[in-house]
């Protein structure tokens, strides 16, 4: 039974589809998702590049597209700094007259490898030197696209195929890298958090990071059934769950000031979520008992920074 | 009014993208093609040339920047060296393969290791297979004309292909020579408006870059073939309007006393000059020699070369690069290209200069005298070279 808010917000939203009907997702993708709902807050008055992925790999394969904006994809690691050619590109075009002014939102998209791993260096280079764009990094926490591979976005514990659980390992030795205050660590304007369980926010911070001036990160979470071995028509849920255990929290950073969008009373224990995921199916109480700890630890810290610099 | 100017031909290379009105400027500094990102900077920052600059983290974000700015029609233009190409190797084979008619301009540097800033041709061998247009400079004239010529061409409708113009490190990026600077009014009747046909915009949403399955990726790598192979009427063509408004014309395999030549050496880049002299000197001996240079790289101008080398008994090819494991690298090209040619010379193979290493009109003389008695008696060494230890 829809709220009242649901029914109203979604009059609000566009009907139409900028990633097209008959693309090549998993069911249950929550990238897939994620994608199509940032694409209607962008509208159709984008250029976009985008990362060897998911993404791509399953909205492009020649001759086919899903995309029925303007769409570029060259490379893996690249992405940042291709959309600073094409942000850069049609600004002088305007510049000396060639092309008439129009708003133009210059978008970015890659996966948490593309992202945090091999694409790290290019965007930090577009965050430093300040172009005009939003960068969507939808984050299903593996190299999901060729197999699992774990990345730095890989939370501790999880098993993937290049960090398998086994019996010298727990999987991923280390813990997720914070990409989100990497990018704020740049001064960038407009730094959030979003996942499409959540599909207001995730639209309202698309269009607020896509609208203003400078660079603007947007962080998803996508959760992935054939990467994190749940049913696939667990995905709502599992985002839900991400958010409400703490694991994944939904904040903004705005020129260097916090909100958290959600902040339960009590966050649901680590378990609730860990136990849906086969990635997680190896972890022993004890070890699910130090991933709730960690999590308490990190969200302290962020409602530290939540009460040291409000909006 | 035409002038003449004292300009390095890292300037000469940065005055002729400003009077090609470049638009998009993405580059990363690395010795010895530094002068030109500066330079560049320079004329952005006076408002002497109108065009973004971006000064990207590394040679793979400055290529792929060109790529962006290229795919939404901005007239785009780079320059890296030696390691900074490598560093955009990936990059650089997209770039053909998505037909973008990027320009950049390499100052070619040894490649590293040891490292070496210095000049020899290892990192234009390096990208001999990923369909740019390529062109050597012999000085910095050409340095100015090949880099005006390469918008020209690779902005082609019929060509949509990169162009990468070869000037060698410190010998010509850093030394100052006259050079021509023509009119604006005559570059801009030589040079027309990029028009890029699929230029990415929301009025025309397009797909850029999808990726191609084993049933459809072999005939995209023939179609880029054919439509390489074909670009070289453009090239010509362009040579040709080239010379018709600034009196310079350049060909795709530069001719040097070859007339009755018995003995011929080729060259390429900036040695050719030195090389030169040498001819003349054996020439006024009396000798049957001449000398050939490749200005065209890729595509490889079968028809001029077959057609410069004919006659010739004995044709001396001098690189400046070690295709390790296989010998030089032009002259095995050099030597496959004249397999099936009846008369063909004896071609021998001699490498010199790496790393910055000179080469003297005396080395020249030995090159041509060994390499006279390796055609004649052959050669016991594993490879033949010139001024090294």
């Amino acid at each position: 039974m829809e709220t009242k808010a649901v029914r109203f917000g979604k009059k609000l939203v566009t009907t139409r589809e900028f990633l097209a009907e008959g693309h090549n997702f998993c069911t249950g993708c929550g990238e897939a998702l994620a994608i199509r709902l940032a694409m209607k807050a962008l509208g159709e008055n984008v250029v976009m590049a985008m990362a060897t992925g998911c993404d791509e790999v399953c909205t492009t394969p020649l001759p086919y597209t899903s995309w029925r904006v303007p769409w570029l994809h060259t490379l893996f690691e690249n992405t940042a700094a291709e959309i600073s050619g094409v942000e850069a590109g049609l600004k002088i075009l305007v510049k000396k007259g060639r092309m008439p002014e129009r708003d133009i939102i210059f978008v970015a998209m890659g996966g948490d490898g593309a992202t945090s791993d091999i694409g790290v260096q290019a965007l930090s280079g577009a965050f430093e030197r300040g172009h005009d764009f939003i960068y969507i990094c939808l984050d299903n926490e593996a190299y999901m696209n060729t197999g699992i591979q774990r990345s730095s976005a890989t939370p501790y514990g999880a098993s993937t195929t290049t960090a398998p659980a086994g019996k010298f390992s727990i999987g991923q030795i280390t813990r997720k890298k914070n990409m989100v205050a990497i990018a704020a660590a740049h001064g960038i304007p407009y730094v959030a958090t979003a996942c499409p369980s959540y599909r207001f926010d995730l639209m309202k911070k698309v269009k607020k990071g896509a609208e203003l001036k400078g660079p603007a990160y947007v962080h998803i979470l996508s959760p992935c059934p054939t990467g994190w071995r749940y049913s696939s028509n667990l995905t709502i849920e599992m985002g839900q769950l991400a958010v409400q255990t703490g694991i994944f929290p939904l904040y903004e950073i705005e020129n260097g000031r916090y909100r958290l969008n959600a902040d339960p009373p009590e966050l649901k224990t680590v378990g609730e979520y860990l136990k849906l995921q086969g990635r997680y199916r190896h972890l022993t109480d004890e070890q699910i008992g130090s991933i709730q700890e960690m999590v308490n630890e990190d969200y302290a810290k962020l409602k530290e920074k939540v009460a040291a610099f409000p909006m | 009014m035409s002038r003449r100017v004292a300009l390095e031909a890292s300037h000469a290379a940065a005055e002729a993208a400003k009077m090609a009105d470049v638009d998009v400027i993405s580059a990363y500094p690395i010795t010895p093609q530094t002068h030109i990102p500066e330079r560049l900077a320079e004329m952005v920052a006076d408002g002497e040339l109108s065009a973004a600059y971006i000064p990207v983290e590394s040679e793979h974000s400055a290529m792929s920047a060109c790529l962006g700015a290229a795919a939404v029609g901005a007239r785009t233009f780079t320059a890296t060296a030696g390691q900074g190409l490598e560093l955009m190797h990936e990059v650089v084979y997209v770039a053909s393969s998505m037909r973008y008619p990027v320009v950049m301009t390499v100052c070619n540097r040894a490649l590293s290791a040891p490292l070496s800033v210095w000049g020899d041709h290892s990192d234009a061998m390096a990208v001999r297979d990923i369909g740019w247009i390529q062109v050597f400079c012999q000085n910095n004239q050409e340095a100015f004309d090949l880099t005006l010529w390469a918008f020209r061409v690779g902005e082609d409708p019929e060509v949509l292909l990169p162009v990468m113009v070869h000037l060698d490190g410190f010998t010509l990026s850093h030394v100052i020579e006259p050079v021509i600077l023509p009119e604006q009014s005559e570059v801009d009747s030589f040079l027309p408006r990029f028009q890029y046909p699929f230029a990415l915009n929301p009025d025309k949403p397009m797909t850029h870059g999808a990726f191609g399955p084993p049933e459809i990726y072999s005939e995209t790598k023939l179609a880029q073939e054919v439509a390489f192979r074909n670009s070289k009427g453009i090239i010509v063509q362009g040579w040709k309007e080239f010379g018709d408004i600034f009196g310079r014309y350049y060909h795709p395999v530069e001719e040097y006393e070859t007339e009755n030549a018995e003995t011929l050496l080729l060259t390429m880049g900036s040695f050719t000059e030195t090389a030169k002299i040498v001819i003349d000197e054996r020439r006024d001996k009396g000798e049957a020699i001449g000398l050939v240079s490749l200005r065209l790289w890729r595509p490889f101008p079968f028809e001029e070369f077959r057609q410069a080398v004919k006659g010739a008994k004995i044709l001396i090819v001098f690189d400046r690069c070690i295709s390790f494991g296989m010998g030089g690298p032009v002259f095995s090209e050099v030597r496959s290209a004249l397999y099936d040619e009846e008369p063909r010379p004896r071609v021998v193979g001699i490498i010199g200069g790496l790393g910055g290493r000179d080469m003297s009109e005396e080395d020249f003389e030995y090159v041509i005298n060994r390499g006279k008695e390796i055609a004649e008696k052959g050669s016991e060494k594993m490879i033949e070279t010139v001024g090294i230890r």
